[in-house]
């Protein structure tokens, strides 16, 4: 399978060489780099390939392929939603229950994924890091473009289930682009820190999937936040996936399930610390990750 | 022309810890290090400036040199020299200790066959895949596409996942990917050393036209007579230091020579019939060179320690630089001779070798009257020195300034005739 290649870039490809024909590349011992973000700008074609061969790779030598990424999904509200709504009688208000567990389980295996994927992905490119350059961040970067792609294909299921219900969403949908923006720039900022920290500590190779599979209990996934005890609100909003998870359930939901707009604006708050940080220590750690990779 | 690299004071230092078994640090070792430092700090033990567990070790140290644009430079040097250390920083994939460098232009470093590519993936996907990763744009891959395909040879295997590629083809593909970027200056580590002969052949082939282009190689490679057909100039390194920077036969000759006395000590100067006693090369400049048009005299003393039924014969071998044997030549005329100190001396007539650095082993191999022979000792690099060719009017140039392929250049008696108008 050849990957679908626009043409149109041709030009493009040849400026960029003349470009680079006299650039004189000045590296000085201790000094950071003035080129790094031009260079990840150069190297922006390499965003796509990683991910598309994680993507193919995911996939190759499985009968069912892409469906996988609808399986677990499915699979996982169907689990969530008898325990938590026919067993332990959990609320909904007029929502589905199922509808209310998709809204939220989304969000949440997309930031689960590209923290696991993300996290793993330093080490697992090793080889690479080691005998060639280019902008690190690119690798990181790529692993959540992955989690994400599987997250615009499980949105279908989320589509069909509304389709089932006759629910139909309303104006606030269209929140869902930026919402989506911060979820990816929240995993994302966790995603440089704990790649980073990996090639350092390979503790977190430990740490994050129990995070990870904590946080799946503490976020309200399975639940609405609702239930969370009003004088307990703000502290559980520190939660930088509440206030998300809440934000994609009052878009997708049509209003149904009411955002608690202080945990929404923690949320970014956090995403943006978060993804500062990440870049500020990923970039400082970058340099000597092939010397201890 | 101007410098496409230039390396000032380049230091790379790396600490060797010896108490852990990992390379990487664990939590607990940060956390029970910070411990200690406060305790130490607190109790005012002094400065913990000669921790035993950690060693600096400098693999480049205070390097300078320059290279000027479409040179094409190999790195010699021993394990351990610094070679990859050096490349490493150059391509950018780890940060000096110390100094600085300039570089002029795109590069590409190959520093090792196949980086990138992933076994569940086909060629095809590979090609796309590795081309990204060593910097190539998708337009600019879709471009040389067909050639890469045509270099490897794998035309039927495109789209059958590499995992199942024999050794050789993955190998023929990776080169081939790698062998179609065109940055100005190319960086390659060892990598030509796989793939059997007609591809190495065809890999070389590939680089000299690179280099034609005027680009910019450097090149490490332990393979001499690659290094001596390809490069231009040479750099030594030992121990992390520069020893060495100049033409590439000379460099040659200078590693061989820093390297070879150990290899010396190896070996037996002595058997009960015949022991070597020293050596010479007289008719030598300075640096070890003699001019393709001078004469050249080996000169061997050597002891006959007993009356042998025999007769006890010098022979002198020459070698190129990666160990092919350029001619051997026995003694004239050697009766038996009674024990004592010898002399031979072997004259090499001018226009005979080819420019390049030559290697002398001495040898004495006793032939006995039964048909039977023995060999008294053969040192292998006992001398070395290097032809030049000063380019004048007697080398027969007419005005091509490159080298002249061949171990031996000899002047032949040449006759041209009218035969017809």
């Amino acid at each position: 399978m050849a990957p679908a290649i626009p043409k149109q870039n041709l030009k493009c490809d040849g400026c960029r060489q003349q470009m680079s024909d006299n650039q004189i590349l000045e590296i000085e011992a201790g000094r950071s780099e003035r080129h790094y973000w031009n260079d990840l700008w150069r190297y922006r074609e390499l965003f796509y390939f990683l991910a598309w061969r994680d993507i193919l790779v995911r996939y190759k030598q499985t009968s069912l392929g892409i469906a996988w990424a609808l399986i677990r999904p499915l699979l996982t509200m169907i689990v969530f939603t008898i325990i938590f709504s026919k067993l332990a009688r959990l609320p909904s208000g007029n929502i589905p229950y199922p509808l209310l567990v998709l809204a939220a389980m989304l969000p949440w295996q997309f930031f689960a994924s590209a923290i696991a994927e993300s996290g793993n992905s330093l080490i697992g490119n090793a080889n690479m890091i080691s005998k060639v350059y280019f902008p690190r961040m690119v690798i990181p970067v790529s692993s959540v473009i992955v989690s994400f792609v599987d997250f615009l294909i499980s949105g279908v299921i989320i589509l069909a289930m509304m389709l089932w219900y006759g629910f139909s969403p309303d104006w606030r949908l269209l929140a869902i682009m930026p919402l989506m923006v911060l979820v990816f720039a929240t995993a994302l900022g966790i995603g440089f820190w704990i790649s980073a920290l990996t090639v350092k500590y390979r503790d977190f190779r430990y740490i994050s999937p129990f995070m990870v599979q904590l946080g799946l209990y503490v976020s309200p996934v399975g639940f609405s936040s609702d239930i969370v005890p009003e004088q307990w609100r703000l502290l559980y909003s520190l939660n930088p996936m509440v206030g998300i998870i809440d934000g994609f359930r009052w878009a997708l939901l049509a209003g149904e399930s009411p955002l608690y707009w202080p945990s929404l604006l923690i949320s970014i708050i956090l995403t943006l610390f978060l993804l500062i940080s990440g870049t500020m220590y990923f970039r400082k750690t970058e340099r000597r990750f092939a010397d201890i990779i | 022309m101007s410098s496409a690299i230039n390396v000032q004071n380049l230091g790379k230092k790396y600490i060797l810890s010896h108490l852990q078994q990992e390379r990487y640090t664990a939590l607990r070792d940060v956390l029970a290090n910070g411990a200690k430092f406060w305790k130490n700090k607190l109790l005012n033990r002094g400065a913990s400036a000669s921790d035993p567990a950690h060693e600096e070790f400098w693999a480049l140290k205070e390097l300078d040199f320059d290279i000027q644009q479409g040179d094409r430079v190999g790195i010699i040097g021993r394990n351990g020299a610094g070679k990859s250390t050096l490349l490493k920083i150059l391509s950018r994939i780890t940060e000096p200790t110390t100094g600085k460098f300039k570089i002029k232009g795109r590069v590409a470093s190959l520093l090792e066959v196949g980086t990138g590519f992933h076994p569940e993936l086909t060629g095809r996907e590979n090609i796309f895949l590795n081309g990204a990763i060593l910097g190539m744009g998708k337009a600019e891959i879709l471009r040389k596409f067909d050639e890469i395909v045509a270099f490897a040879e794998i035309e039927k295997f495109l789209d059958t996942p590499v995992k199942r590629y024999s050794s050789g083809m993955y190998v023929r593909l990776a080169f081939a990917v790698a062998a179609h970027l065109e940055p100005e200056i190319l960086i390659v580590d060892e990598v030509l050393a796989v793939g059997d002969a007609q591809f190495q052949k065809k890999c070389l082939g590939k680089m000299n036209e690179v280099g034609e282009q005027g680009r910019t190689i450097l090149f490490v490679s332990h393979n001499m007579a690659m290094l001596s057909n390809l490069c231009r100039h040479g750099i030594v390194l030992d121990a992390g230091r520069l020893t060495f920077q100049g033409p590439i036969s000379d460099a040659i000759l200078n590693y061989y020579q820093s390297s070879g006395e150990k290899n010396n000590l190896g070996w037996e100067h002595e058997s009960a019939n015949a022991a070597l006693v020293s050596s010479e090369l007289i008719g030598l400049g300075q640096a070890l060179e003699v001019t393709i048009h001078d004469q050249l005299v080996i000169r061997m003393k050597y002891r006959i320690k007993q009356a042998i039924a025999g007769k006890c014969v010098p022979n002198f071998h020459f070698f190129a630089p990666d160990g092919t044997v350029a001619f051997v030549s026995n003694a004239d005329n050697v009766g038996s001779l009674p024990p004592g100190d010898y002399i031979v001396e072997c004259k090499i007539p001018g226009n005979l070798l080819n420019e390049g650095a030559y290697f002398v082993g001495l040898a004495i191999t006793t032939y006995y009257d039964t048909g039977s022979f023995e060999v008294d000792f053969f040192d292998r690099n006992a001398l070395t020195f290097n032809v030049i060719d000063p380019m004048d009017y007697r080398s027969n140039r007419y005005g091509y300034g490159g080298p002249m392929p061949g171990l031996l250049r000899p002047k032949l008696a040449w006759n041209i005739e009218k035969v017809s108008q």
